[in-house]
């Protein structure tokens, strides 16, 4: 067998990446599964999520329970066949990690221990300490070293996808150590590429979350989904948006107005801290424009109190934090208040998949946050994309699996291949002079906080998508300020914000287009929800010209649409 | 706002050079090091090489060495350390370009060191095993390795010998042969018998003090060696 020739290749090793890889691997000794990232598996951005993981493991909790509070979430645009099917699974894949050696935490009796978290009507929270993402991440990494039919190829940037006749061929890649331009062949592929928060200025997000994964799939004809629905936290650390979890207030914390007022009694009364994002990020928002934040150097924010807590109880549940606050803005929790503002965290759009993971590309497959189910809706609960990963990452290295048992390598025309690698090499590394990357990528950053962030409106959307478009126009000017071929980390930001720009446009466009607000969209020239017109989810599709808007019907088993009310 | 002057080690792999680069670096009370990094690669140089990714000390890629200190530079400010500041690549690692070293060898112990719970049989997914708190209690260090390599930096031993499993791989093998779910005891123990394992540890205990997450590598292995002890005394 050709050394680069591979049954399923899983593009990026996070959560939903090496659950896909091992979920294909332990199908047949004989397939041969590759994980091709950019980066070595364990630092991929699943890393840093903090609070955990929700599925409904405990006596008072069950299936419709998990899947209502889903669904409401989500503003009733979760398609709700695939929240059954999510929270179904949900307790099996969490299991299954705690036999793989995840050390969740536990009760007096040994058995996995739940916490609150926003939006959920009972406790359902798996975590380990703070750290909950780490543990999973560490777990999965650890154990699929255990598969000698999982080959790696750490740090390979995926350039392209090579599709033939709707059937996917194989992937082009840039090994990064030797700078040598590599096709892989696959009979089946899997992206698992994680979120785009680099697109926004004020995130959450790892440097390494450039959307990579959405872009490739947009770019071979691949609709994006629901791309508008973008998640602000309400709780990161101004300047540098590190994450203090939702985890701090599942815990009881509470947030503060300059008036050392709990101000959520004004929003959520019913479920104060452990209201749901969209609406707990419009809140700051909203009392930050009221004037009633606090001044700071890196503007405004409102405080998060777990003084309460007590020393005990913030080392044993939220470590995490209490380092962070130390560390990064030098507080510590215990005694003091942390500050805190909204910040871009995750996209509940993605690639467009169905149930079984499937893009409408024959052998392509997508899941975690760079693909949309949609389970998500228009705003995701905390702690649904840990289990997410899990339960749609290993559905996708299943039908991966069968998909490449059932199926041959198709023949690929190597022009194909040498059009990309020229690409790279002629247009990008030996372009004698242009401008600098990170000319476009702060201008970049810039437009989507400002305008396409936590209230929208018609006007900013339109000069968003002017200013995107602009800037693609810029891009094509970009050249390699590094012409050398070893680690050139420069080539890799220049295609990371090829990469940006094509998602910027999506979310851009799709956000333009819908006129009403629902969950993490919030337009103030149409501030109702519109079930009438768009009780839909959003397909863009990249032309030639601008972005192409189409829609599909929210699929709708037993919960008809509901005023959302806490 | 005040300026400092970086001095950063570089490595031209492709004509096989060392050499040094400086650069004037802005920053305020609570700029880190990898900000400073950054401004450098987006305004000065483009050519500096080094990676980083989540910048809150949770994913281990900005391991260096400032001012002869292994460090993550995502959770180092610059006004913490002395100026001006020297960076260099990890030490013991062969060095890819500039910042960036090659840590594959780590990844292959990992491997060795059977990294994963090993049953006889797996359970049914409907069956959660019962773990007391007390018994995480005793994993709970040499779980939170994030694998940043500062330990193998300021490890002489591994620095002479890399055939050594060195400082985070023994933690890893000691976090599986503590957990109660695990069923390879022996397997683990005879690999922390062997000469390139917990033996050969000399006991310098610099992995411990550079270590970011509080992981004690340096206990770990002295406790593999008294269990490899006792082991081979009473087998």
């Amino acid at each position: 067998m050709d050394k680069y020739s591979h049954d399923v290749i899983v593009i990026g090793g996070g959560a939903a990446g090496l659950r896909a890889a091992i979920e294909a691997a332990s199908k047949s000794p004989k397939l041969s599964v590759a994980i091709v990232s950019k980066v070595y598996p364990m630092r991929s951005h699943t890393v840093s999520a903090e609070g955990g993981a929700a599925a409904a493991i405990k006596p008072d909790d069950n299936f419709d329970l998990h899947a209502y509070d889903t669904i409401k979430g989500s503003d009733f645009l979760a398609d709700q066949d695939a929240v059954e099917l999510f929270v179904r699974l949900a307790p099996r894949e969490i299991i299954r990690l705690e036999h793989w050696g995840c050390p969740w935490n536990r009760d007096q009796e040994g058995k996995i221990d739940v916490r609150w978290f926003g939006g959920m009507s009972v406790k359902r929270t798996i975590h380990a300490a703070d750290k909950t993402g780490f543990y999973l991440l560490h777990t999965l990494f650890q154990t699929s070293l255990k598969y000698d039919n999982i080959v790696r190829y750490d740090e390979y940037f995926v350039t392209s996808i090579i599709v033939e006749n709707n059937r996917f061929c194989g992937i082009t890649a840039l090994s990064l150590r030797d700078g040598a331009f590599h096709f892989l062949k696959g009979k089946a592929a899997i992206i698992a590429t994680g979120g785009a928060g680099q697109i926004y200025k004020f995130t959450t997000n790892g440097a390494i979350n450039t959307g990579d994964g959405m872009a490739l799939a947009y770019r071979i004809g691949v609709p994006l989904k629901d791309m508008e629905f973008v998640q602000f936290h309400p709780t990161c650390l101004p300047g540098s948006g590190i994450l203090i979890s939702e985890a701090a207030r599942g815990e009881g914390g509470y947030l503060l107005n300059n008036k050392y007022e709990r101000f959520l009694k004004n929003y959520v009364p019913t479920k104060m801290e452990l209201g749901p994002r969209d609406i707990i990020s419009r809140a700051i928002v909203n009392e930050i424009r009221l004037g009633n934040g606090f001044k700071g150097k890196h503007g405004d924010y409102v405080a998060l109190d777990l003084r309460h807590l007590g020393e005990e109880k913030i080392e044993e549940k939220l470590p995490q934090i209490r380092e962070l606050a130390k560390t990064f803005v030098g507080i510590d929790p215990v005694n003091e208040l942390i500050p805190v503002r909204p910040g871009q965290h995750y996209f509940m759009g993605g690639v467009h998949v169905d149930l079984n993971t499937s893009t409408p590309v024959a052998g392509l497959f997508a899941a975690g946050e760079a693909s949309c189910v949609s389970i998500n809706g228009a705003n995701r609960l905390g702690s649904n994309s840990l289990p997410e990963c899990l339960v749609f990452g290993a559905i996708s290295g299943e039908h991966a699996a069968k998909f490449a048992i059932e199926h041959d390598y198709c023949n690929v025309a190597y022009e194909n291949i040498q059009i990309e690698e020229k690409r790279i090499f002629d247009q990008l590394l030996k372009k004698e002079s242009g401008i600098a990357p990170a000319e476009i990528k702060y201008k970049l950053k810039e437009t989507m906080e400002e305008k396409v962030g936590i209230l929208r409106n018609e006007k900013e959307l339109l000069e968003a998508c002017r200013e995107v478009e602009k800037l693609k126009e810029m891009f094509k000017n970009v050249s390699a300020g590094d012409k050398t071929m070893i680690f050139n980390t420069d080539i890799v930001e220049i295609l990371e914000l090829d990469f940006m720009l094509d998602v910027a446009e999506a979310v851009a466009y799709s956000a333009l287009y819908r006129k009403e607000s629902r969950g993490a969209h919030y337009r103030t020239d149409y501030p109702e929800r519109n079930d009438k017109e768009y009780l839909a989810h959003t397909l863009v599709y990249k032309t030639r010209e601008k972005p192409q808007i189409d829609y599909l019907p929210v699929k709708i088993t037993k919960w008809q649409p509901a005023e959302r009310k806490y | 706002m005040p300026e400092t002057t970086f001095i950063i080690k570089r490595y031209n792999p492709e004509k096989g050079v060392f050499y040094t680069s400086e650069y004037k670096v802005p920053y305020e009370s609570d700029t880190t090091i990898l900000s400073g990094l950054i401004y450098i690669k987006d305004y000065l140089d483009r050519t500096l090489s080094f990676r980083y990714s989540c910048r809150m000390a949770s994913c281990g890629s900005c391991g260096m060495v400032v001012n002869k200190k292994p460090t993550l530079v995502c959770r180092t400010l610059i006004e913490s350390v002395k100026k001006p500041i020297y960076i260099e690549p990890l030490y013991n690692f062969p060095i890819i370009k500039d910042l960036v070293v090659d840590i594959d060898i780590f990844l292959d112990k990992l491997k060795f060191v059977k990294s994963y719970i090993i049953r006889e049989k797996e359970e049914d997914l409907d069956k959660e095993y019962i773990v007391k708190p007390e018994q995480l209690d005793l994993i709970k260090h040499s779980s939170s390795c994030i694998n940043c390599m500062l330990c193998y930096a300021a490890c002489p031993v591994f620095g002479s010998d890399e055939e050594f499993i060195g400082p985070a791989a023994l933690a890893i093998l000691y976090r599986y042969l503590h957990d109660p779910r695990d069923q390879a005891k022996s397997e683990r123990i005879k690999i922390a018998s062997l000469k390139n394992s917990a033996y050969m540890c000399s006991m310098v205990g610099q992995c411990t003090v550079v270590c970011p997450k509080g992981v004690d590598p340096s206990f770990h292995i002295q406790r593999l060696k008294v269990i490899s002890t006792l082991n081979n005394l009473f087998s």
